[in-house]
């Protein structure tokens, strides 16, 4: 890889000690234009990984072509549909991503559901290499009795929802009962805690959903438990959200002191992460007021609970409540494992959001898929088995870790498939067409890939209604609207 | 973004969100004409990731710093090891020096503490001399892979005089250093 990178730049520093800066551009073009020093990757999935891992393909490559193909008709995947729209701070690698998408051989291609409208095969047909990075759109089932009552949400969904992912919009969650529970301990759990309870006046600010934001304000939900089948040492969130909780305005902690119990001795032995985060907690467990206090909102932690069934209304429709297994630990540190007592507990609530984790679905049967990690199998983001595929993000890894964890991975694997090309491990030899055939493959199956502009022009629409209300922007909710704003 | 060093110093921009410390606002340094506001990028325009690397290593207009005596050294030593010395002026953040230089430090949220894509090491000596991170910082260090006890924030370190001299490590999280399997821990 540094090969590669070192010719780049003394490519490109010749250029610019011989000509003008303007001419780089036609420079590259020209070398782009050679079929055989001209590889041809095309990366599935518009989301972080798929941006990160084009970024680097084209930065370590200096004649890479880079196609990118998503199914939405808009780039960005979870950037846009994942993270908290009280995060803007965390969506401003939108612009660097829009640099990549932007950058002369990079094409992004919205529209097209690979594994339905093109194969894999056929990818691998038009392009010397396919990276999968198409991320994790399932979600891990409870696998508990009353799971598929009303009221009863995937927290993917639930954030699909207020986050206008477009096979959301009609989720419609009941808010209507006092209690929420929620099911895992990560930054998802703690993301749909912190929507459900915030103050109105700092969502209106964001670019969350109008509906969901109307809803919100009917919302009758109080309190908001956020439980974990382990301890207070084993909890996946991260301390920046952790103390957004605590800040909340207008919410007040509801722990249960005694699952500190013993917590302190050991806290000097933890890693820094751990040792803070879990100072935090027990910082919030002293200070959480007892009794009723002034704010009307609460939000906690319960510990050492599995969720065993979900309880039905006497008509058998809704969620009235939940019975949790209650747990201890064998061993301790990251590695403890929870086992069941064979006691259990009911909470009363009229909603449960399950956060136990997202998935990755198989997309094409030409990909090796392990269903146990539920994961493309591959080594360094080689999807093993195969030749010129590669893998990237959560299909590569599962779905864990934060953008700092997803970019690495994708340089990784752009490094591998770079050094794959050096080794001769992956042959470009002969020329490959790349969007040259698959465009009109599309086309005559009535699929009408939207480029990058497409979404500039969904983009500048989403952002004029947003400053109608005062928002950042306000999204389009349905594909065929998006679609139609491209098209006008 | 020009260097405009003929001999003065530059200022600490504006965009630094924490006050100026005693050592930059000694006699020797003028704080925030609007000359050296003018020279100084805004995190909104200086943009520039990895993406423009070729463009960037191109353009080197810190050539003419060599003798100017408000230079502040700074090595970067890069995922390989390799070092890399880059003349630098007071008031830079170092995460925007090392994208003018091509060196790949990510700043994915573009110095709003909302990442950690910038995490170095920061040689010890040097550590010591920054102001400590405030809260924030410390949040996202927390999420930094390979975390060590010299672990800061590109986006954090502002340079002053003092630190002529500094070394920054760009950590080394990438997996196929580790070709026999091995998973480095994360702390």
């Amino acid at each position: 890889m540094n090969t590669s990178r070192v010719f780049g730049f003394k490519t490109m520093k010749t250029l610019l000690t011989n000509r003008s800066r303007a001419t780089i551009t036609s420079g590259l073009r020209r070398l782009a234009c050679t079929p055989s020093s001209c590889p041809r990757v095309c990366i599935v999935g518009g989301g972080p990984a798929g941006f990160y891992t084009a970024q680097h393909l084209l930065k370590a490559h200096p004649a890479m072509q880079v196609d990118i193909y998503e199914r939405l008709p808009i780039p960005f995947g979870l950037v846009r549909f994942g993270v908290a729209p009280d995060h803007p701070e965390v969506k401003n690698v939108i612009n660097t991503f829009t640099q990549t998408a932007q950058h002369e051989r990079c094409c992004f291609h919205g529209n097209v559901t690979v594994g339905k409208d093109v194969s894999v095969e056929e990818l691998k047909q038009a392009y010397h290499a396919v990276v999968l990075s198409y991320g994790a759109e399932g979600n891990r089932l409870l696998g508990v009795p009353g799971e598929n009552l009303s009221g009863v949400y995937s927290a993917k969904d639930f954030v699909g929802w207020y986050n206008g992912l477009p096979c959301n919009k009609d989720l419609c969650p009941d808010l209507s009962h006092e209690t929420a529970v929620i099911l895992g301990q990560g930054n998802v759990a703690l993301d749909v805690a912190r929507i459900l309870l915030s103050p109105l006046d700092i969502l209106t600010k964001t670019d969350i959903t109008q509906p969901s934001l109307e809803a919100l304000a009917a919302s009758r939900v109080r309190r908001v438990l956020i439980v974990g089948r382990r301890g207070p040492l084993q909890v996946a969130f991260t301390i920046k959200e952790l103390r957004e909780m605590v800040n909340l305005a207008g919410t007040r902690p509801d722990m249960v002191p005694a699952d500190f119990k013993g917590i302190a001795e050991v806290l000097k032995d933890l890693p820094r992460p751990r040792k803070r985060l879990t100072e935090l907690m027990m910082k919030a467990v002293r200070e959480a007021p007892s009794g009723e206090g002034s704010t009307s909102r609460q939000w906690g932690f319960r510990f050492l609970r599995s969720p065993v069934e979900v309880l039905p209304t006497p008509d058998l429709t809704q969620t009235a409540g939940i019975r949790l297994g209650i747990n201890r630990l064998e061993g301790s540190g990251d590695g403890a494992r929870a086992v069941a007592t064979g006691e259990t507990e009911d909470i009363e609530c009229g909603m449960v959001i399950s956060s136990i984790g997202y998935q990755s679905l198989p997309i094409d049967p030409a990909v090796p898929f392990d269903p146990h990690k539920a994961i493309i199998p591959n080594a360094v983001g080689r999807v093993l088995k195969t030749s010129g595929l590669y893998c990237s993000g959560w299909v590569k890894r599962g779905p864990t870790g934060v953008i700092a964890t997803t970019m690495n991975d994708s340089f990784d694997t752009a490094r591998v498939l770079i050094q794959d090309i050096e080794t001769g491990i992956l042959d470009i030899s002969t020329a490959k067409p790349g969007s040259q055939t698959v465009t009109p493959l599309l086309q005559k199956r009535g699929v009408n890939p939207v480029s990058f502009s497409d979404w500039e022009k969904i983009d500048a629409e989403e952002m004029k209604r947003g400053s109608v209300v005062g928002k950042p922007r306000e999204k389009l909710l349905d594909v065929t609207e998006m679609l139609k704003t491209v098209h006008s | 973004m020009s260097s405009g060093t003929h001999g003065r110093c530059q200022k600490v921009p504006r965009w630094v969100s924490r006050p100026p410390r005693a050592s930059e606002l000694s006699t020797r340094f003028v704080y925030t004409t609007a000359k050296a506001m003018e020279n100084q990028p805004k995190p909104g325009l200086s943009v520039q990731t990895s993406n423009c690397v070729y463009f960037s290593e191109g353009v080197d207009t810190n050539a003419e710093d060599s003798n100017d005596t408000c230079c502040v050294n700074v090595v970067f030593i890069d995922r390989a090891g390799k070092r890399i010395p880059v003349k630098a002026k007071v008031g830079d953040n170092i995460l925007f020096l090392a994208r003018k230089h091509g060196i790949d430090l990510e700043g994915a949220c573009e110095a709003s503490l909302a990442c950690s894509t910038c995490h170095v090491y920061v040689k010890d000596d040097y550590y010591d001399m920054l102001p400590q991170p405030e809260e924030r910082e410390d949040d996202m260090l927390d999420m930094a892979p390979v975390l060590q006890v010299n672990s800061r924030l590109g986006c954090q370190i502002i340079l002053t005089p003092e630190l002529d001299g500094i070394e920054l490590t760009l950590p080394r999280v990438t997996r196929n250093f580790y070709v026999d399997g091995h998973v480095p821990t994360p702390h």
